[in-house]
C-alpha cells in the first residue's frame, strides 16, 4: 500500500510557489510587440509529498499539463519558484538542471507520438542511460532487459520497434524509459487517457506497484475523476490556471467545497443505474471562459451556480486552509 | 414491428494485407423512441455497424456482404443510392464524435445547416434559414440569430457539438444515431449535451442509438444496451440487467475494470488481461476466449451465438459458460469492504 496523506511520512519532495506560466501573444509580422498573454497558469501554489501521488485534474484548458511541464522546467514559468528537495529549480539552468533531470522523469500521453518509430525498443528506453552516463555497453543492455522486465514486457523485445506493439505495450515502454535512470519523481501526464478502457486498469495497477516497490512520488495528471480518485493521496482541482481547491482525497470526495468541484463531481457517470437514476446533476453553464482574459474577480463567477455579488467584485479569493490541509478558494467557504 | 431491425449484418474490408472481419454477425432491433446504447473498445466494430446500416462503408475497400437492415419496412440494404439519400439526413441522420472534423471550416454555420434542410425539406432559403435559427435555439445556442452567421472556428467544443445535433435534428428524424458524440469534450460539457438529447428525444419522439465507449456513462442515458466485441454482439440486456447482472464474462470484465467514482477504496483494480483479437486473423471459436477466465475447451473450437438467458426472455448472451455476474459482483464488492 502507498503512504496516504495521513501517515507520518510527510515530508515535502517538490514545493511550488506561486506558479505562473503566461504565453505571449504577438502581432504584427516584422516588427512584433506583444497585445496580451495567455495566462496558462496563473499563480498557483502547492506540495508534493515524498512517496505521494498527487492528482491534478481540470478540464481542457485550465492549465494542468502546462503546470506539469513549468515544474520539470520544460517550460520555464514565467514566475513563481519550483524546489526539488533543496533545489531552487527555477534558478537552475545548463548542466546543473540536467543533472536534476535525473531525479525526475514525464510520462506523456500518447504512447503513439511520445515513442521515436526509427528507434528500437533497446535504444529508446536505453538512451536516458547514455544521456547521463549510467551504463554502457553490456551493462546497459543488461539494465533495458531488467527495466522491460519491471513494466511486465518481455526482455526479448529489445530489438522490436514501437510498431510492433499496442496502446497498453507501448505506455509500458514510456514508463520503462522514465524508470531508466532511477528518478525520484514522476510527472504523468494523462498516461492512460489514450488507452482502451480495458487495458488502462493494467497501466494503472503498474504505476501502484511500481509506486510500491520503487518508492516513487507521482503528480498524476487526468481529467477522467474516477480513476484520480482510484490512485491519488491528495488531489488538487485546477480551474482556468489556479489551483481552485486541494485536499485529501478522501475529503476532496466525500466533502468537496468549492462549487466547481461539487459540479465536476456530479457531472462524473457512475456505471450504476439505480445510483444514477437518484443522483442530481450540477449542470454548469456556458464554456470556459478564455485565460487571456479572465473574469474579473473570481474567475469562476461567470459559471457558479451559487456565486453572489461580491464574486463578481472583490478581488480574487485566496487560497487558504479551511481545516486539516482542505485548501479551497471561494469567498463562500469559511 | 421494431422501428429499426437489423439481421445477419456482415461488413468486411478487402484489404492489400488481407480481409478485416469489421462486423460479424450482427443482429438486433431498435424499437420506436427508445434509447439503446451499443458499447465497446476500438475496434469493436460499433461504429462500423452503423455505418453499414447508413450504408457508408467506403466502397471499396468495404463491403456488406451479407445481412438485411429494415427500417420502416424497406430493406436498406436493397435501396438505390438516391432513395437511401433522401433517407440520410432526413427518417435517420447520425452525429459523430469530433464536430470540429464533421463541420466544413469554410462554410458559415448557416449554409452547413440549411443544407439539409432545403434538400429534404424543399423550403426557400428564408424558411430554411428560419428554420435553422429555430433549431439553434432549441439546442441551447445564444443569441442564434447572430451565431448562424459564424464559422465553426468561432464556437467552442460544446457549440460545435451542438450544431451538430442541430443539423442531424433538421429533419425531424425517427432514429439519430449518435457516434461518440462526448467523447471530445470535457464532463462538464458532457453532461450538458447529455441533458440536450435526453430532453430533444422527449420533444421530438425519436429513437436514439448512442455508441460509446463509456460504460458508466449510459448508466443515465440508455434503455437498453448492447455490447460488442470483435465485431459481434456478446450481449444484449436492459438497462438494470447489464449492470446488476452481466453474463457475458466480457462485460463482466469491463465493470470491474473501471474505477468508479463512488467507490473509495485503492485496492487494486482487475483488468481485462491480453489484447482485443486481430480482426484481420480472426480466431476459431469465441473471439474473447484467449482473454476470458471462465475459458472451457468448447470456447476454443465453436464460436457461441447470441441466445436468451433462460429466465430472462430480452437478456441475450454469446457464451457458452454465462458465468452469473451478480454472484460474482457482489463477492468482489465483499472483499473490497
Amino acid at each position: 500500500m502507498t503512504t496516504t496523506a495521513t501517515t507520518p511520512q510527510t515530508q515535502t519532495l517538490v514545493r511550488i510557489e506561486d506558479l505562473q506560466v503566461h504565453f505571449p501573444v504577438m502581432q504584427g509580422l516584422i516588427f512584433q510587440r506583444q497585445v496580451g498573454s495567455i495566462k496558462a497558469v496563473d499563480g498557483i501554489t502547492f506540495d508534493v509529498r515524498q512517496g505521494e501521488t498527487l492528482g491534478l485534474v481540470g478540464e481542457s484548458g485550465c492549465g494542468k499539463s502546462t503546470t506539469g511541464k513549468a515544474i520539470l522546467q520544460l517550460e520555464r514559468p514565467t514566475g513563481g519558484k519550483v524546489y526539488f528537495e533543496e533545489t531552487e529549480l527555477t534558478a537552475a539552468k545548463g548542466e546543473s538542471l540536467r543533472q536534476q533531470r535525473r531525479e525526475m522523469q514525464m510520462i506523456f500521453q500518447d504512447p503513439y507520438a511520445s515513442l521515436n518509430p526509427r528507434m528500437t525498443v533497446g535504444s529508446i528506453v536505453g538512451e536516458p542511460l547514455e544521456v547521463h552516463g549510467l551504463a554502457t555497453g553490456k551493462e546497459k543492455r543488461d539494465r533495458v532487459a531488467e527495466l522491460l522486465h519491471i513494466v511486465g514486457l518481455n526482455p526479448k523485445f529489445i530489438t522490436r520497434y514501437p510498431h510492433e506493439f499496442s496502446g497498453g505495450q507501448r505506455q509500458r515502454i514510456v514508463i520503462a524509459r522514465a524508470l531508466a535512470v532511477n528518478p525520484k519523481f514522476i510527472v504523468a501526464d494523462e498516461p492512460i487517457a489514450a488507452l482502451d478502457v480495458s487495458i488502462q486498469a493494467q497501466v494503472v495497477n503498474l504505476m501502484q506497484k511500481l509506486q510500491d516497490e520503487l518508492g516513487l512520488t507521482y503528480l498524476f495528471i487526468a481529467h477522467d475523476l474516477s480513476v484520480v480518485r482510484h490512485i491519488s493521496d491528495r488531489v488538487a482541482v485546477m480551474y482556468l490556471g489556479k489551483v481552485v481547491e486541494l485536499a485529501d482525497r478522501v475529503a476532496l470526495y466525500e466533502n468537496p467545497l468549492h462549487p466547481y468541484t461539487q459540479a465536476l463531481l456530479s457531472a462524473v457517470p457512475i456505471p450504476d443505474p439505480t445510483i444514477e437514476a437518484k443522483r442530481e446533476r450540477i449542470i454548469l453553464e456556458g464554456d470556459v471562459p478564455s485565460p487571456t482574459n479572465p473574469p474579473q474577480g473570481c474567475r469562476f463567477h461567470t459559471r457558479c451556480p451559487v456565486a453572489i455579488e461580491a464574486c463578481r467584485y472583490a478581488p480574487e479569493p485566496e487560497f487558504k486552509d479551511a481545516g486539516d490541509g482542505h485548501f479551497v478558494a471561494c469567498h463562500l467557504v469559511h | 414491428m421494431p422501428l429499426l431491425d437489423v439481421k445477419h449484418l456482415q461488413t468486411r474490408f478487402y484489404t492489400g494485407e488481407g480481409v478485416v472481419h469489421a462486423v460479424n454477425d450482427v443482429s438486433f432491433h431498435v424499437n420506436d423512441q427508445e434509447t439503446v446504447g451499443i458499447v465497446g473498445e476500438s475496434g469493436s466494430g460499433k461504429s462500423m455497424t452503423m455505418l453499414s446500416v447508413m450504408r457508408l462503408i467506403p466502397q471499396p475497400p468495404g463491403k456488406i456482404t451479407q445481412g438485411e437492415v429494415m427500417f420502416e419496412g424497406q430493406d436498406l440494404l436493397q435501396l438505390s443510392l438516391p432513395a437511401i439519400r433522401r433517407l440520410r439526413g432526413n427518417r435517420i441522420s447520425m452525429i459523430f464524435q469530433d464536430p470540429m472534423t464533421s463541420l466544413n471550416p469554410v462554410l458559415t454555420v448557416e449554409k452547413q445547416l440549411t443544407e439539409s434542410i432545403r434538400v429534404h425539406m424543399k423550403l426557400d432559403k428564408v424558411a430554411a434559414r428560419d428554420r435553422a435559427i429555430e433549431l439553434l435555439e432549441h439546442v441551447g445556442i445564444p443569441a442564434a440569430r447572430d451565431r448562424i452567421r459564424n464559422y465553426p472556428h468561432q464556437f467552442s467544443g460544446g457549440m460545435r457539438q451542438r450544431v451538430m445535433i442541430a443539423m442531424g435534428l433538421a429533419c425531424d428524424p425517427k432514429l439519430l444515431i449518435a457516434d461518440e458524440p462526448t467523447t471530445a469534450l470535457d464532463v462538464t460539457i458532457q453532461a450538458q449535451i447529455v441533458e440536450l438529447v435526453k430532453r430533444l428525444k422527449e420533444e421530438l419522439n425519436m429513437a436514439v442509438i448512442w455508441i460509446t465507449h463509456d460504460l458508466s456513462l449510459l448508466a443515465s442515458l440508455a434503455d437498453r444496451i448492447l455490447v460488442m466485441y470483435a465485431g459481434q454482439i456478446v450481449e444484449s440486456a436492459p438497462l438494470d440487467q447489464l449492470y446488476a447482472n452481466p453474463r457475458h464474462p466480457y462485460t463482466l470484465g469491463l465493470l470491474q475494470s473501471i474505477p468508479r467514482l463512488d467507490e473509495a477504496q485503492k485496492a487494486e483494480l482487475k483488468p481485462v488481461d491480453g489484447m482485443p483479437p486481430d480482426l484481420m486473423d480472426y480466431p476459431q471459436g469465441c473471439p474473447f476466449a484467449a482473454r476470458c477466465p471462465y475459458v472451457i475447451d468448447r470456447c476454443h473450437t465453436e464460436d457461441p451465438t447470441l441466445e436468451p438467458v433462460s429466465d430472462r426472455p430480452n437478456h441475450a448472451v454469446a457464451c457458452w459458460v454465462k458465468p452469473n455476474g451478480a454472484a460474482v459482483l457482489e463477492t468482489a464488492r465483499a472483499i473490497a469492504h
